[in-house]
């Protein structure tokens, strides 16, 4: 499916998303609490966006945001979906019930980033230790008796 | 992650199925690494597992954001180390990608001919360590005696057995080793000869397929769901191979087979990376021949700036589809770097896969899954 499609077909689940055609894929940017919606519609709708493949946030100091990597095993395209996120208090629905790998990766973003993933069912911390204070991923962080600056 | 003293109280709390929790790891035989599994059971059924990772966590990813282009990839040798030559490689087509630097023809064909060397690698200590799992030594004797030939071939030219750090953005580090050609050759003779003997001690042996024919069963849909890629995937039926799908470096001149199974258990697994080598092998038959004369590396800048954007790449590591997302802000370090690693996801599918299975099963479900802790963790 080429970029004009895709967007087409996103547009008419919600006219709001814009769209960024500078990079390799098509980054669609949406608002995060349409983040759910369109979720549901990449993957089961036309597009069959079926495979998560990547999941990530980028701290950008005033605001986070979500980057999902989707592509279609049958279709074979990719689009690359954006949230932008409060940096006081980060919060998205989570998609571990339409990919379920996103159930791993949203735990790992929760405890490098503090991303408050709703409705999760298992939201702790996965590779950090219980008792860890902050965000390591975050600019901000600091930690100096284990961080080496170069 | 618990602190080991919780979860023995937790043991004491008996549910009221006669429900028991077990620690496997961190330090268990058959994790090889360190990687501790929660198994929840009911008398020997498994009923749940809860992976707990992170006990080498380095924060590579934090790390990167303060290396220069050149530095870090360094690091990610230190992530999946049995397919460092494929991690570097990687970094380096991305960073070539961004820059659009010109790579020689002869480089592009020695990176192929050594990650394809890597692979075997890999899929051989693989094949040893996950028999001695399930209980038969002698194959690991016999395919460590087939990668030492390649550990010896790396030596020589890379400087390294392991984490080799040879493929620099733009080609290579320097040239290969006057013998290489040679060492390979006598390499390719003994492997062939000697393939027919896992085949007799291990694929036709009759307890090996009782112990993982229809054992850790992943259907295409959850596969796909987990995100599962390389050999998990492909035996679950699922065309993912990222050599043919976005063929990189000269993988599109030439042939070999996308090894896809469809039974989806451990047994499916084990066959696709045996039947994997062999493609290995073919690949790099065709290329040993024909590395064309010339430079080894491309003229590059001595600093390396990405400009400003996001750039995505993916190379088929013998574990599945390694990513490498960079987000530049045009200076010379990443601004944040995310490597989207094939075992952190496959391993995610192994609560689906064992669970209603039994515990000894569960050596041959998490062996198949070839899991690299290093590479979970990063």
């Amino acid at each position: 499916m080429s970029n004009e499609e895709i967007k087409e077909i996103i547009s008419s689940t919600l006219p709001s998303a814009t769209y960024d055609e500078t990079g390799e894929w098509l980054n669609v940017i949406i608002d995060s609490k349409d983040w759910k919606k369109i979720a549901a519609e990449c993957r089961n709708g036309a597009l069959q966006m079926d495979f998560l493949f990547c999941l990530t946030c980028v701290d950008w100091k005033t605001h986070l945001t979500m980057v999902y990597h989707l592509t279609s095993t049958k279709h074979r395209h990719n689009i690359v979906v954006k949230a932008n996120l409060d940096h006081a208090m980060p919060e998205i629905e989570t998609v571990c019930d339409i990919w379920r790998t996103a159930e791993f990766h949203e735990r790992e973003v929760f405890e490098m980033f503090g991303v408050n993933f709703l409705n999760h069912p298992d939201l702790r911390k996965l590779i950090l230790e219980d008792d860890f204070k902050g965000f390591p991923l975050r600019k901000d962080f600091e930690d100096p008796i284990n961080m080496i600056k170069l | 992650m618990y602190n080991q003293t919780e979860i023995i109280k937790d043991t004491t709390n008996l549910g009221p199925e006669g429900e028991l929790i077990i620690n496997m790891g961190p330090q268990h035989p058959a994790t090889h690494g360190v990687l501790h599994l929660v198994v929840t059971l009911n008398g020997e059924t498994i009923k749940k597992i809860e992976p707990h990772l992170g006990y080498i966590h380095r924060s590579i990813e934090k790390m990167c954001e303060s290396l220069t282009y050149r530095q870090f990839i360094y690091v990610t040798s230190r992530m999946d180390y049995l397919s460092s030559h494929i991690n570097n490689l990687g970094c380096a087509l991305l960073i070539e990608k961004g820059m659009q630097i010109e790579v020689p023809e002869r480089a592009k064909y020695i990176r192929v001919i050594l990650s394809e060397l890597t692979r075997i690698a890999s899929h051989e200590l693989w094949l040893g360590a996950m028999a001695m799992d399930l209980g038969a030594f002698t194959p690991f004797f016999y395919t460590f005696r087939e990668r030492e030939m390649i550990t010896e071939i790396m030596e020589e030219t890379c400087g390294a057995r392991l984490t080799m750090n040879y493929i620099v953005p733009g080609g290579l580090m320097y040239d290969i080793h006057p013998d290489f050609q040679k060492k390979v050759k006598a390499f390719i003779k003994q492997f062939k000869e000697k393939v027919t003997e896992f085949e007799d001690l291990v694929t036709n042996n009759i307890i090996f397929q009782s112990r993982t024919k229809g054992i850790g069963i992943l259907s295409a849909e959850d596969a796909i769901s987990f995100g599962c890629t390389g050999p998990v995937a492909r035996a679950s039926g699922v065309s993912c191979d990222i050599r043919k799908l976005y063929p990189y470096d000269v993988y599109d001149k030439v042939e070999f087979d996308e090894i896809i199974e469809t039974a989806g258990d451990s047994f499916a697994r084990y066959i696709v990376r045996v039947k994997e080598m062999n493609q290995s092998i073919r690949i790099i038959e065709q290329l040993i021949d024909c590395i064309p004369e010339g430079e080894f590396v491309g003229k590059t800048k001595n600093v390396l700036k990405l400009p400003k954007g996001e750039f995505y790449t993916r190379v088929e590591t013998a574990r599945g589809e390694f990513g490498v997302f960079i987000v530049s802000e045009g200076g010379t370090n990443p601004y944040r770097i995310k490597f989207r690693s094939p075992g952190f996801s496959n391993l995610s599918a192994l609560n689906h896969m064992a669970a209603g299975s039994k515990i000894g099963d569960l050596m041959a479900t998490m062996g198949t899954l070839d899991l690299v802790i290093p590479d979970i963790d990063r």
